[in-house]
């Protein structure tokens, strides 16, 4: 008997992939990496696979890699797969060809999502799958979790028998993501399923010195390609396999596939044909309309290659007359997108052989739809059925947006939908750190798995890591939920807020239908709260006539041990307001699954959840509400008002949830975006903010220096510029030597601040008549937002000091430098901004960023809004991501440009001397730039250079106008984390260390893929768990500095801010100024080492004082001077690795799950810190002999 | 041949060095080579019910921290199968321990909650522990709490326990007590089997370079013993209750002075920590001699030959005592 499950379908594919393989080769990205830790977890756990025995999952340096093993794999006769996505497919496609050509066996397990073009995006659509289609992989799609699961199986199954390896595709979160009720298969089904001979068969073609071969030989032009064409009749094949495949699962398990799926009319007249999810939409629409009367069908693609003609001519009607297929993806330049172009050929070559259905062929349109996970909804599907009515229907259109540039959109009703009036549509809106989601997902299984009713969750994730908003749509109801669109406007019958102050800003109850229940948790009393509404929602309430409640879930939480986890309190909301299940069941379910989460982490916790559960009904309360709108509060602008307009317009509706509104010519055309736009959203996302004790504070800067998100800045200014300040400006004399300026102002952004409190936890100073206080101290934001937004933009009106005005090697000096990378949307204490923010302060009017893709990319580009800023000048980083592997060649590449257009200029300047004077040319040309004066001089010739060239008419003038910025010296600085330098983009940071050119690497070492949710890299230490290493790393950390000092001519600095902020400083001055690679690695505390994030500075300085993380310098400069490069900033060892790594749950955990692997595995790196401590004290006292002719 | 066994909470012990709750007894081969060097009894160390509730509760936080609030990472750390989280490893480790051993094998419990000290108690009983000595420490700091609530509380609490097991029960008393003979008697009649004097707190200290509060335990030495002894001497013979001495015992003149005041065995920690599990041999040697030479025949002998009740001069356990030592010091003056 199959199990009903409620879960989504990574892990429904994973369920299968699993246990149809014995080698899994893995990577991480989104949003494919669950299935991946899924596995990676199970054969942790020594689950075993059908045949009985444990997968062996490698976590492999990128996704081409990963494709190599699986290559290896299968040439040595193991069942092997692989789970990808998007730019991993891409890596992968090289072994793809490979792997077909040789005819092998496998199932590469796909989430597809969007190729990066002129932006990334993590969401979903065809665009990857679209990009191997010539691999000659065999493409089977997916549109719901169950197919998802069922074709994990029914792919297997027809790649062995067939010998073609498949990609078994599914949309990218909408699907991946999507928790929805289904039938597990059993592993007797599997078993019936996978006919033993074909596995013998592909083990015996496998490479063995007992029976040798050779395969992958080099061929020439006489065979190769008729070689080529032996495969033909293996994808002649192949389709037949699959529809037996599909047609022998059916008498499994009673749901029939077929390789195209016609629902409609028998005697349809439009015919829509799609793939994926929107299947299931225009299926669900189509039932709805033919209900209505109307003739038309709807043909899912499930087997997309081999296309077959021949089922698709048995799929359609013979009444069909037009035809819109609709493409997931974007293939500019084409006749049409490829889907389009197969069905038009498909039905050419069908007619053509006689086995089209119809005499006359059809008229057929494309579309493109859903790019990027855009909404595709039934209103959308139905303006295609309609466009098909007309006579002439627009070809090549587009559906879901506003294209007002090159009118290819279709215009749709808003208001159509085809919910199941019997259904319960919920609209969640939670904080992410309250635990919504995961309470919603629990409420799901609840239902799915306790009644008969369906049930589906999908969830939507804003892209802030820090006080992100997370949205719930879950739906339940008597029937099957078949709907892979979120619930719309106007349709949910519940609504719940679980943050009270996303109501000052977003349009929460636009969702609610007339009569729908209100949530609301709020601090106020439940006869006080309607008057806190802004007059907005009042409004929607009374004219939607909502039944309003409202619960002080925070105050339940904190009386009941939960901290900010209100998860439990709302779920027993929902389910005693709601009433889909009897509220004594619900409880007594709620308790059960409380349980089951959370039994494992301990009595203590279930206790806790209990109490929550408990104490909820009871401070539930009905709000009687007022029949006229009154309030004086009124929603918040998205934007500050002063914002630009393309801010306020474009970027404004992104902030606030209606960023699908925006048309098309709103957009820049090439992925081009303006800085400084993170200064405008003023976020207000902590209820706690620093605030400054000028009395106590001893102008240190070391607030400044460490704080992640910028927002607390000290000047030095003339006095006299107080005389306009506001009253609660605080200022003090200044206690700085050669700054100009006698007065010193601490000042926090209050509306910007996370409140993770690091500049608390970092300021030296202590009150001294209570040293409980600091100088810094944490305070509540809502009653000082007002005065203290006046004081700091005051505090912005104050010029900033220019960097050539002051000495910027000590700490307290560089802090007066303004940071150009602010307000990211970046974990609340995170340990890789502040040093991204000291990067911009001391170099970011010249800087030219590339940042590998991961955590950096995302808190630095993820609109709405981005962090790197401009100075008063308009100056500041030129920032962009090209892709995760290749980064270092990315930048390096930009440094070819720096040097090639520098060169260029001065060839330019040298052959103009006459025209712009000898003396400028002379004096730009032998410009000593080393300082900041220098480059400010600099900066001021070359303006005057510009000045004189915009007038001259010499075509050489105009050129080097065009490149006489680079006159003024630029840097280049290459960013990323440890997953990128250490492992898939390491090739490229290697061969880029050894060019010799002057790069400077920026390594943002977290010793996990942090933006991936914390997957084990080879920056993760021995003994810690990480995802892909859910037993303990059992191998010590990479050690890139030493590889790097290994080629004696790079710069190489190791450094941790929270240990040392001089010696950081001092890291980062000399790399920049070293005419050379440069590569900084720096220690960054981060949440997946499971710390409290208020500590990271005393992690960073327990790392460095047990000698898990030394911390030096290497100076190749020295050398020619006879001087050892290498200075360890690190004093010897002083506490044990354990006194550092057990305050942290990557390594305390293994030691709570397996104590002796764990002691074990500390033992060991104990010794690898030893070794490599005694090792680089070895290497710091080599003799080196001057080879410049002084001694040392 | 001198007889240095003992009698505690009912237990037949072959001399009155007992090993206290301390990290030794982690490991199953500390607490065998103990044995081997001729300890009489072992106190594990405390399973803190606090420590528990902390452990899981700091799980839960940090394994949900910015969990399923961002799209690509809905959660930072791997599933795992189970953490052992609670009192499992600690019963574990008490049955190996059992199962390696001949001695008493005494289970330590700090607990918060009543439910949770009995439910604890109850499961190191089933562990094969032969007693249970119980923590009981408060540090009261609210005004407002008078100390007969907080002495009507825990004798409640320690007769609540003592009523669900059938194992012995000691009690590890802190000296901060008002009335301390009174509660003794108090907890000996709720039918507590034995009384520990005294439990050594953490006593915080003052760093005034950083002006932080520093949690600190430094390590006893053999002037630690005069609070203990005291207590013992003026509890001897006046309750039905076991006495055992910690804190300050060094050396055999430290646990002989202890079977003078009264006790019935001595608790031992500082002592090995610092110079290894070896001393116990050599205190009970020395004992031995000692004995031999002052012709002793057992300890029994000696115990309470110099309690409160036994001296000749009772006074110097009391006030005089404070008083003489002014008057030797004046004597020095001049």
């Amino acid at each position: 008997m199959s199990n009903i499950i409620t879960i989504d379908a990574n892990e429904a594919v994973a369920r299968v992939a699993y246990r149809l393989n014995e080698v899994i080769a893995i990577y991480p990205i989104t949003p494919s990496s669950g299935m991946g830790e899924f596995s990676d977890a199970w054969s942790a756990q020594q689950l075993k696979n059908i045949w009985g025995t444990v997968p062996l999952v490698a976590e492999m340096q990128s996704e081409g890699g990963a494709a190599g093993a699986v290559h290896g794999a299968l040439q040595t006769g193991s069942l092997t797969t692989t789970f990808t996505a998007s730019q991993g497919l891409l890596l992968m496609i090289p072994n793809m060809f490979k792997i077909a050509g040789e005819l092998t066996p496998t199932v590469f397990h796909v989430s597809a999502r969007t190729i990066a073009a002129h932006a990334l995006s993590i969401y979903g659509d065809h665009s990857d799958i679209m990009a191997v289609r010539s691999t000659g992989f065999a493409l089977l799609g997916s549109r719901s979790v169950q197919e998802a699961h069922d074709f994990a199986l029914i792919s297997t199954a027809a790649s062995l028998k067939s010998r073609i390896p498949f990609v078994h595709f599914f949309d990218g979160f909408r699907t991946s993501h999507e928790v929805n009720k289904i039938r597990e298969l059993t592993e007797d089904d599997m078993r019936a399923m996978i006919d033993y001979d074909t596995i013998v068969a592909h083990r015996n073609r496998s490479l063995n010195p007992e029976r040798p071969v050779i395969r992958g030989t080099a061929q020439n032009p006489d065979v190769f390609f008729q070689a080529r064409e032996t495969v033909n009749q293996y994808y002649n094949d192949c389709p037949a396999t699959v529809q037996e495949a599909m047609d022998a699962f059916a008498k499994l398990t009673g749901r029939h596939y077929h390789l195209f799926d016609y629902f409609g009319a028998p005697d349809a007249d439009r015919v829509v044909i799609v793939m994926g999810s929107g299947a299931e939409t225009v299926e669900e629409t189509a039932k709805k309309l033919i209900a209505n009367g109307e003739k038309i069908g709807v043909i899912t693609v499930h087997l997309y290659r081999p296309f077959s003609v021949e089922h698709l001519m048995k799929a359609l009607p013979a009444t069909v007359k037009s035809i819109a297929v609709l493409d997931r993806t974007k293939e500019p330049g084409a006749v049409g997108e490829p889907l389009l172009g197969d069905v038009i050929s498909g039905l050419y070559e069908g007619k053509a052989l006689g086995l089209a259905p119809f005499s006359d062929l059809p008229k057929v349109i494309g579309g493109r739809y859903g790019l990027s996970s855009k909404e595709f909804t039934p209103a959308m599907a139905k303006a295609i059925f309609d466009e098909l009515k007309k006579d002439n229907p627009k070809n090549h259109f587009t559906i879901g947006i506003n294209d007002d540039l090159t009118h290819t959109s279709l215009e749709y009703d808003h208001t159509f939908s085809i919910f199941n009036p019997n259904s319960t549509r919920c609209v969640f809106f939670g904080l992410g750190a309250d635990g919504t989601v995961g309470a919603n997902k629990n409420s799901i299984k609840i239902i799915g798995e306790e009644t008969d009713y369906g049930a589906q969750g999908f969830f939507y994730y804003d892209s802030k890591k820090s006080g992100s908003i997370t949205i719930s749509h879950l739906r339940f109801g008597p029937d099957e939920i078949r709907a892979p669109y979120l619930i719309g406007v106007g349709e949910a019958n519940f609504v719940a807020c679980h943050q009270f102050n996303f109501l000052e800003k977003i349009d929460v109850l636009k969702y609610a239908e007339v009569g729908a229940v209100f949530l609301l948790n709020a601090t106020y009393k439940h006869d006080e709260v309607w008057n806190q509404l802004p007059v907005e929602v009042q409004k929607q309430i009374i004219k939607k006539k909502l039944k309003f409640y409202t619960i002080d879930a925070n105050e339940v939480a904190e009386k009941t041990g939960m901290g900010n986890r209100i998860n439990t309190i709302m779920q027993t909301c929902f389910f005693a307001i709601s009433g889909v299940l009897p509220r004594e069941e619900a409880i007594a379910e709620i308790k059960k699954s409380i349980k089951k989460t959370y039994g494992k982490r301990g009595d203590a916790v279930v206790k806790r959840n209990f109490e929550a559960v408990d104490h909820t009904l009871a401070n539930l309360h009905v709000v009687n509400y007022a029949e006229n709108a009154s309030s004086a509060l009124k929603l918040r602008p998205a934007m500050a008002s002063e914002a630009p307009d393309f801010v306020r317009n474009v970027l404004g509706p992104m902030v606030v949830y209606e960023g699908d509104g925006v048309p098309v010519s709103a957009l820049p055309h090439d992925g081009t975006f303006p800085t400084a736009t993170s200064q405008w959203e003023k976020r207000n996302i902590s209820m706690d903010i620093p605030v400054w004790d000028p009395d106590v504070c001893i102008q240190c800067g070391k607030c400044v220096f460490v704080c992640p998100h910028a927002v607390i800045r000290m000047k030095v200014y003339d006095g006299q510029l107080l005389d306009d300040a506001p009253e609660t400006f605080k200022s003090i004399d200044a206690k700085f030597k050669g700054v100009p300026g006698d007065k010193y102002t601490i000042q926090v952004a209050p509306e910007d601040c996370t409140g993770c409190a690091l500049c608390v936890e970092a300021c030296p100073a202590k009150n001294k008549t209570q040293a409980g206080l600091k100088a810094i101290n944490m305070a509540s934001q809502p009653p000082i937002r007002e005065t203290e937004r006046e004081n700091w933009n005051y505090f912005l009106s104050i010029p900033d000091i220019e960097r050539a005005e002051i000495e910027t090697t000590t700490v307290k000096n560089s802090q007066l430098l303004r940071p150009l990378f602010e307000f990211s949307g970046a974990c609340a204490g995170c340990g890789e901004t502040p040093y991204i923010k000291l990067l911009s302060q001391l170099f970011g009017d010249r800087t030219i960023v590339a940042n590998a893709t991961g955590c950096s990319s995302i808190y630095g580009g993820n609109l709405p809004t981005t962090p790197w800023a401009v100075n008063s000048k308009g100056r500041g980083p030129a920032w962009s991501n090209s892709l995760f592997e290749d980064n270092a060649e990315f930048g390096l590449g930009m440094r070819l440009t720096v040097d090639r257009q520098t060169e260029f200029a001065k060839e330019l300047l040298q052959s103009l001397s006459d025209q712009i004077g000898a003396e400028l040319v002379t004096e730009i040309l032998y410009a000593d730039q080393t300082t900041d004066a220098g480059i400010d001089a600099q900066r001021d010739r070359v303006a005057i250079l510009k000045q004189k060239l915009s007038v001259m008419q010499d075509p050489k003038a105009k050129h080097l106008l065009s490149v006489a910025d680079f006159l003024v010296k630029k840097t280049v600085w290459i960013i990323g984390g440890d997953g990128w330098a250490y492992d898939i983009g390491y090739g490229g940071l290697d061969h880029v260390l050894a060019s010799g050119r002057n790069i400077n690497v920026l390594v943002l070492d977290t010793e996990v893929y942090s933006n991936t949710g914390g997957q084990a890299s080879k920056a993760t230490p021995r003994a810690a768990v990480a995802k892909f290493a859910a037993n303990g790393k059992p191998l010590p950390k990479k050690d890139l500095g030493m590889i790097a000092m290994a080629y004696g001519y790079v710069y190489v600095a190791k450094v941790a801010m929270g240990a040392n902020d001089a010696q950081t400083l001092k890291a980062f001055k000399e790399a920049e100024a070293f005419e050379g690679p440069s590569i900084i690695i720096a220690y960054s505390h981060c949440i997946a080492h499971g710390i409290d994030m208020q500590k990271g500075l005393e992690q960073q300085k327990l790392a460095v004082q047990s000698g898990v993380w030394p911390i030096y310098r290497y100076n190749p400069d020295f050398i020619a001077n006879g001087k050892n490069p290498l200075i360890i900033d690190s004093k010897d060892p002083s506490i044990s690795v354990q006194e550092y790594a057990y305050n942290e749950t990557r390594y305390r955990m293994l030691l709570q799950s397996d104590e002796a692997r764990a002691e074990k595995l500390m033992v060991e790196a104990k010794n690898d810190v030893s070794k490599r401590w005694e090792l680089y004290k070895q290497m710091a006292k080599i003799e080196y002999k001057a080879t410049n002719g002084d001694s040392a | 041949m001198t007889d240095l066994s003992t009698t505690y909470l009912g237990l037949k012990l072959k001399n009155p060095m007992v090993a206290s709750a301390s990290p030794l007894s982690k490991k199953v081969e500390n607490v065998k080579q103990l044995e081997d060097a001729g300890i009489g009894a072992v106190v594990m160390y405390s399973l803190f019910e606090e420590q528990i509730t902390h452990e899981s509760n700091a799980l839960d936080y940090f394994l949900n921290r910015g969990s399923e609030s961002y799209a690509e990472a809905m959660t930072y750390f791997p599933e795992m199968e189970s953490y052992n989280i609670g009192p499992d490893s600690y019963l574990n480790l008490v049955s190996k321990i059992k199962e390696a051993v001949d001695i008493p094998v005494i289970g330590s419990l700090n607990g918060v909650s009543t439910g949770g000290w009995i439910e604890y108690a109850k499961k190191i009983e089933q562990a094969g522990a032969d007693a249970l000595e119980l923590n009981i420490y408060y540090i009261p700091t609210d005004v407002k709490m008078l100390s007969k609530e907080l002495e009507d509380a825990q004798v409640e609490l320690v007769a609540n326990v003592k009523r669900q097991l059938s194992i012995p029960l000691a009690v590890k008393l802190s000296p901060y007590y008002t009335a301390l003979p009174a509660f003794a008697k108090r907890l000996s009649n709720a039918g507590v089997d034995g009384l520990v004097l005294f439990n050594r707190f953490y006593q915080p200290d003052i760093d005034t370079e950083t002006l932080e509060v520093i949690p600190n335990l430094v390590l006893s030495d053999s002037n630690d013993l005069r609070l203990p002894l005291r207590w013992v001497a003026i509890l001897y013979g006046k309750i039905k209750a076991d006495l055992a001495l910690t804190s300050g015992v060094h050396n055999e003149i430290d646990v002989l002075k202890a079977m003078m005041a009264g006790a019935n065995v001595v608790e031992i920690t500082s002592e090995f920590l610092a110079n290894g599990i070896g001393r116990t041999t050599e205190i009970l040697h020395g004992m031995e001699e000692w004995m031999k030479e002052y012709e002793y025949k057992s300890v029994s002998q000696m115990r309470g030959s110099m309690s409160h009740k036994s001296v000749a001069e009772p006074a110097a356990f009391e006030r005089a005592n404070y008083m003489k030592a002014l008057q030797s010091f004046d004597n020095k003056v001049l």
